[in-house]
């Protein structure tokens, strides 16, 4: 059972604020789901590689060529904020 | 029977494609199935250039819907989620250049479940998409729109993106015919990811030739992509009625319980009609199918969890108020964020988290392990296998909204073959009380051609694809 804490502590981690009433009602909702994952627990894997990737590609190299890349203006073009050529975001620190 | 793309190139012999895309445009406009989140402002300016020059690519004037998770250059891509809402691309997709090149037309965006995460199209920001054979049904997801717009007439193909049942589910519910493409066959350069080692765009359309001309045009390598895969296409090659010799398999584990016993006859009854056409079947066994649907979930809500962090209110999208960067962060993500995504966001997050990483992420991995083996062991015996799409016909809209748990359930037949990473296709096969039913067709990696071909004869000697919306009772 996850509680209504570690919710908030996920949110936290996650970055996605969760209010009190918010937290109660996740809680429930994910605890029924974490349980159902919990059937995993029947399979001896102990053998077993996991599968990261499902093709056997390894290793995809291109040659060290600059190539063109988008302009100033229509990376800007969709952020909320923006000053003298910058994104500009709240204080981080 | 709703137009297709020989259809379409018919009319083009006497109607320009401004002529065309207008008659598409208009069904739309009366249309109220929101199928779409946005209508391409240029659409008639792309059909008089296609006039104009003189375009004769294979798609030369062909509408097209394509799913709101693909980048369109200059056309809204919005993932049906309010963070982003009013977001414009700088750039296409490489399926969508592709499509331009081919001559076709942009249309619009369809809608679909925020970031794909759903099965009916319900977690949209902008509202359900309706089945257009029940509107009080809903349309499957996560590429609901796609599928709508196709069954509805109202495009004759479109794209949509598979992550653990996307294109087939919402294929399976509305009538039309979907295919999830071996993963690397399509660039995923432009797809806005949800969850990379899962997910493919895939084609939708009413019949299985369009799917195959669709892929001849999408399927093709790209650099940018550096899990796209070299393979040889020849996609409408594989479009001949002969199934002489086929080896089907039809795994037990795919008619299990919670399958509708409808669903399971009809299924069977197609079984028999490709017996009929000169196929043979054996029932085989994958015996690890009861636990892929917890290890997909488990995988693509931990790669759904990274993907999304990138929707901060930053670079692009809607923005909250908040006096520090993690504070307007986390309010950004705490309103404008679908409740489903969340969940998949903790989840994600949760099982990537110290002290559970081994548990649940790592488990998942290693049962995706022993699911990929059921299926290479299956295919050392058979050409293709067969299952029903979706365990029951379309459900109602709101039913399995409050218990997220039992929309999960509803993936059972689908995921699979993500976490394996094959190909499948789902055809139409028949009706339950009115309602669309799928036959899910599997192969091996690369082997849409057999795929293709078989749903291609099992079309040609059958007329459920014919059948229109009013016309089952």
């Amino acid at each position: 059972m996850i509680t209504k804490e570690q919710v908030e502590h996920i949110g936290w981690l996650a970055r996605v604020n969760i209010d009190e009433e918010d937290a109660f009602e996740f809680a429930s909702e994910l605890s029924t789901v974490l349980d159902y994952f919990g059937q995993l627990d029947e399979v001896d894997t102990s053998d077993v590689k996991p599968t990261y990737h499902v093709a056997d590609v390894m290793n995809v190299f291109r040659e060290d060529k600059p190539t063109g890349s988008l302009e100033q203006d229509d990376i800007l073009a969709n952020a909320e904020e923006i000053q003298e050529g910058y994104i500009k975001t709240p204080k981080i620190i | 029977m709703l137009d297709g793309l020989s259809d379409i190139k018919n009319k083009m012999g006497s109607s320009s494609a401004e002529e065309v895309v207008a008659s598409y445009l208009e069904k739309i406009e009366k249309s109220d199935i929101n199928a779409f989140t946005c209508i391409a402002e240029d659409a008639i300016d792309q059909a008089k250039k296609v006039d104009s020059l003189n375009i004769e690519g294979p798609l030369a004037g062909v509408p097209i819907a394509i799913k709101d998770n693909i980048s369109t250059k200059g056309l809204s891509t919005t993932c049906s989620s309010a963070i982003l809402d009013g977001y414009v691309p700088p750039y296409d997709a490489h399926v969508i250049e592709r499509l331009r090149k081919a001559g076709a037309v942009i249309i619009g965006k369809s809608n679909m479940d925020e970031f794909g995460m759903g099965t009916s199209t319900e977690t949209s920001t902008y509202g359900p998409t309706l089945n257009p054979w029940d509107s009080e049904r809903v349309a499957g997801g996560s590429s609901g729109g796609s599928a709508a717009a196709v069954a509805a007439g109202q495009v004759p193909v479109s794209l949509g993106s598979d992550t653990g049942g996307s294109v087939r589910c919402p294929a399976a519910f509305c009538g039309a015919v979907g295919l999830k493409p071996t993963y690397g066959a399509v660039s995923r350069y432009g797809l806005v990811s949800y969850a990379n080692s899962l997910e493919q765009i895939g084609p939708l359309a009413n019949r299985v030739e369009d799917v195959a001309a669709l892929m001849d045009v999408i399927g093709t390598y790209d650099n940018r992509d550096s899990t796209c895969v070299k393979h040889n296409a020849g996609y409408t090659d594989a479009l001949q009625d002969d199934v002489e010799g086929l080896k089907i398999g039809v795994p037990a584990e795919y008619f299990g319980e919670g399958i509708d016993d409808n669903v399971q006859k009809l299924v069977w009854d197609a079984i028999g009609k490709f017996e009929d056409m000169g196929a043979e079947y054996t029932k085989v066994s994958m015996p690890n199918t009861p636990y892929a649907l917890a290890a997909y979930y488990i995988i693509a809500m931990s790669e759904a969890s990274s993907n999304l962090a990138r929707f901060d209110g930053t670079r692009y999208g809607n923005r909250s108020e908040g006096e520090n960067w993690h504070m307007m962060a986390s309010k950004t993500r705490q309103e404008k964020f679908g409740a489903e995504v969340k969940r998949r966001i903790l989840l994600g997050t949760y099982a990537l988290s110290a002290g559970y990483h081994d548990k649940y992420y790592l488990k998942a991995l290693k049962v995706r392990t022993l699911v990929k083996q059921d299926f290479e062991r299956a295919f050392e015996d058979v050409d293709v296998l067969m299952a029903p799409t979706m365990p029951t016909p379309a459900f109602k809209i709101g039913e399995k909204m409050d218990d997220p748990l039992s929309l999960y359930l509803s993936d059972v037949n689908t995921v699979p073959i993500n976490l394996a990473g094959v190909p499948s296709i789902s055809v139409p096969c028949g009706f339950s009380e009115g309602l669309p039913v799928g036959l899910q067709v599997i192969g091996n990696y690369f082997d849409e051609a057999t795929i293709i071909k078989a749903a291609h004869s099992f079309e040609k000697n059958t007329d459920h694809h014919t059948k229109l919306a009013g016309e089952v009772v």
